[in-house]
């Protein structure tokens, strides 16, 4: 049995036994909602339906119900592409890298990390999607035989990368996960009496039943797919970035962007992951799993990539004037001092001096000041793309088409609906899936869990 | 009429200590059924490791071929076209150009291709029934599986030789 040094924080706290990790997941799944739960749902659906009927509007309209215009052709919904992608990155990075890294902790929040990633890859996809205006020929995107002279997609261009990117993020992320789930839906279906429920996740589960091969050949699965989607998340993000950095607009056609953006994804996906897991393990009562150690490295991880963002920002700002280009130090000067520089100073304050804060033990110790803290920086990452994306293009070449961007209801209501989508389909996993990594957690109850640790002491 | 013997336990560690002394015996262990992995089973009872990782690899070596094929047929060979002056004749001048959509087309094939093998492998799909004996195996409980088939003692020999370890529970089946 492995053995962990006595002066590690146990990860799992309390008297806890197999039987108990069993019971604390799958109990919620098998009582009634939760008041709490149906309130939430509720205005999170209605706020869906409100960004569906936008969205619909939207397609039998035109893009030209968004606020952008001749210079601004990229606003919103690119930013929210990006925001979306970005925070998708922190499941995978949890499943997957701390997975190679075995990070232990990262079994209490791996499973809810990667739901997280999904559907908010989900809510990414849909903006470049509605983005095209017409919907229905957004197949033209796959190099697909056709009539029109074997006009093939063109393979040079980072739009494209992005479509193999986002596509095969997607499933991969979706097939990771999946592969986790099956064992654990084997466990409520074993335990489910109502016949629905049990047909349900019979059919779920696949049949497992758990014989050693199986097992075998499951971890060796979940090593290979973490070991091939640690390079897919750091690819997805910096092919995302070379959608801008390899155009020849001043503020984009920089070669920092893929680590900073890949960095700016992780710290973005991270605060996400504490708005969303703070919640959780309060209503769903798993204080036990999910406690403050769990936190507080997380908290660290959102130290590491925010100050990595934070020297980037800075870094392109002392290279913009180095370069001696007169537009690229134009479009910086313009990012803090021109009309937009509300948003670049909230982005610096809200990326570069909020996480810093996190270098107090207290602080990053403490579940209310995480929660703000991680509210905060989802704020100041949706600022940085904005930043990126409107101040380098409102004012371009030829000072005769600048010109400014205002967001229009629509903007406002896809983004804002977005938001009911991914929470609505976050409360259905949260109600219906085991959130916790059962099979995973099994395996360190000896290792890392309070009791068997204090036992060891005792030794 | 053969025996099968379902013995259960109720700790990993106790699981594993059984399963040395049985083989240790010369008995052997048909299957064992646990509700998480449980490291250092395998080699006691003779389950080799997956050749999945090999499998996985040449799936994405067939995404590889297949994505610079396909990248090499549409740009350069079937339609090729002047795209910001950008080398588009050949395939190794315009291969950095590729090289993204390449790694993204090779891990799409490995992890699918991967998943997929290990789905058809296990036989766990969608509609399939669950095998394990006991709905306890997927909770807190291990079972291991011993047939008098696959071991040359009587039913007899072998629940007296079972019996010695510190086992849960223990049920028996008729089967022909």
């Amino acid at each position: 049995m492995q053995r962990e040094a006595a002066i590690r924080e146990p990860l799992i706290l309390g008297d806890k036994s197999y039987k108990d990790i069993t019971d604390d997941v799958v109990g919620p799944i098998q009582g009634s909602a939760p008041i709490g739960w149906k309130i939430m749902i509720t205005i999170s659906s209605i706020i869906a339906v409100y960004g569906v009927g936008c969205i619909l509007y939207l397609l039998g309209t035109g893009i030209g119900v968004w606020g952008l215009n001749k210079t601004v052709g990229w606003a919103w919904d690119i930013t929210n592409f990006v925001w979306w992608v970005g925070i998708g990155h922190a499941g995978t990075l949890i499943s997957a890298v701390l997975l190679l890294f075995r990070q232990k902790w990262r079994m209490a929040i791996n499973r809810s990390a990667e739901a997280m990633t999904i559907f908010a890859v989900i809510m990414a996809a849909i903006f470049p999607g509605i983005h095209m205006g017409r919907i229905w020929v957004s197949y033209w995107v796959l190099p697909l035989p056709n009539q029109f002279g074997s006009l093939w997609v063109n393979f040079n261009s980072p739009l494209l990368w992005d479509v193999f990117a986002i596509s095969t993020y997607f499933s991969v992320s979706l097939v990771f996960w999946y592969i986790g789930l099956i064992p654990d839906f084997a466990t409520i279906r074993d335990r489910m009496t109502k016949p629905f429920a049990k047909k349900a996740y019979g059919l779920l589960s696949f049949g497992w039943s758990g014989r050693a091969k199986h097992w075998n050949r499951f971890e060796e699965v979940s090593l290979v797919l973490a070991g091939i989607a640690t390079p897919l998340v750091f690819s997805v993000h910096s092919i995302v970035s070379m959608d801008f950095a390899t155009s020849v607009i001043p503020g984009w056609h920089t070669t920092i962007f893929p680590p900073y953006f890949v960095s700016g994804a992780v710290f973005s996906g991270f605060a996400m992951v504490q708005t969303l897991l703070l919640i959780m393990r309060k209503g769903m009562k798993l204080e036990s799993y999910i406690h403050v150690k769990h936190v507080e490295y997380m908290n660290i991880v959102i130290i590491v990539t925010g100050s990595i963002v934070g020297v980037a920002y800075l870094t392109e700002l002392f290279i913009s004037w180095y370069s001696g280009v007169e537009y690229e130090s134009y479009a910086f000067i313009n990012r803090f001092s021109g009309p937009y520089s509300w948003a670049y100073w909230i982005m610096m304050t809200c990326n570069v001096i909020s996480p810093q804060l996190f270098w107090f033990k207290k602080i990053r110790r403490s579940l209310v000041a995480t929660f703000a803290l991680s509210i905060v920086v989802n704020i100041g990452m949706w600022f940085e793309r904005y930043v990126i994306i409107v101040t380098s293009i409102h004012r371009d070449y030829d000072p005769s088409s600048w010109g400014e961007f205002h967001p229009t209801n629509i903007d406002i209501g896809v983004f804002v609906g977005t938001l009911g989508i991914f929470f609505t389909l976050f409360l259905g996993f949260a109600r219906f899936f085991p959130v916790l990594a059962l099979n995973e957690l099994k395996t360190i109850l000896k290792s890392s869990g309070e009791n068997y640790k204090k036992a060891q002491d005792n030794h | 009429m053969n025996k099968v013997f379902h013995v259960m336990y109720d700790d990993d560690d106790t699981l594993k200590t059984a399963a040395s002394a049985l083989v240790a015996k010369g008995i052997r262990v048909k299957e064992v059924y646990s509700p998480f992995p449980v490291h250092g089973i395998d080699p006691i009872i003779g389950v080799k490791r997956t050749r999945l990782g090999i499998a996985a690899f040449m799936y994405a070596m067939t995404g590889t071929t297949l994505a610079l094929l396909g990248m090499w047929y549409f740009m350069i060979s079937d339609w090729p076209m002047n795209i910001g002056g950008k080398p588009s004749f050949s395939l190794i001048e315009n291969l950095p150009a590729f090289i993204p959509v390449t790694f993204e087309f090779s891990v799409l094939c490995g992890a699918h291709g991967m998943a997929i093998t290990y789905l058809l492998r296990n036989g766990t799909l969608p509609g399939m029934p669950a095998s394990n004996p006991d709905p306890r195996t997927t909770d807190d409980k291990f079972v291991m599986e011993i047939t008098t088939e696959q071991n040359g003692l009587s039913a007899d020999e072998l629940e007296a030789a079972i019996k010695e370890t510190e086992l849960f529970e223990l049920s028996t089946k008729d089967y022909k």
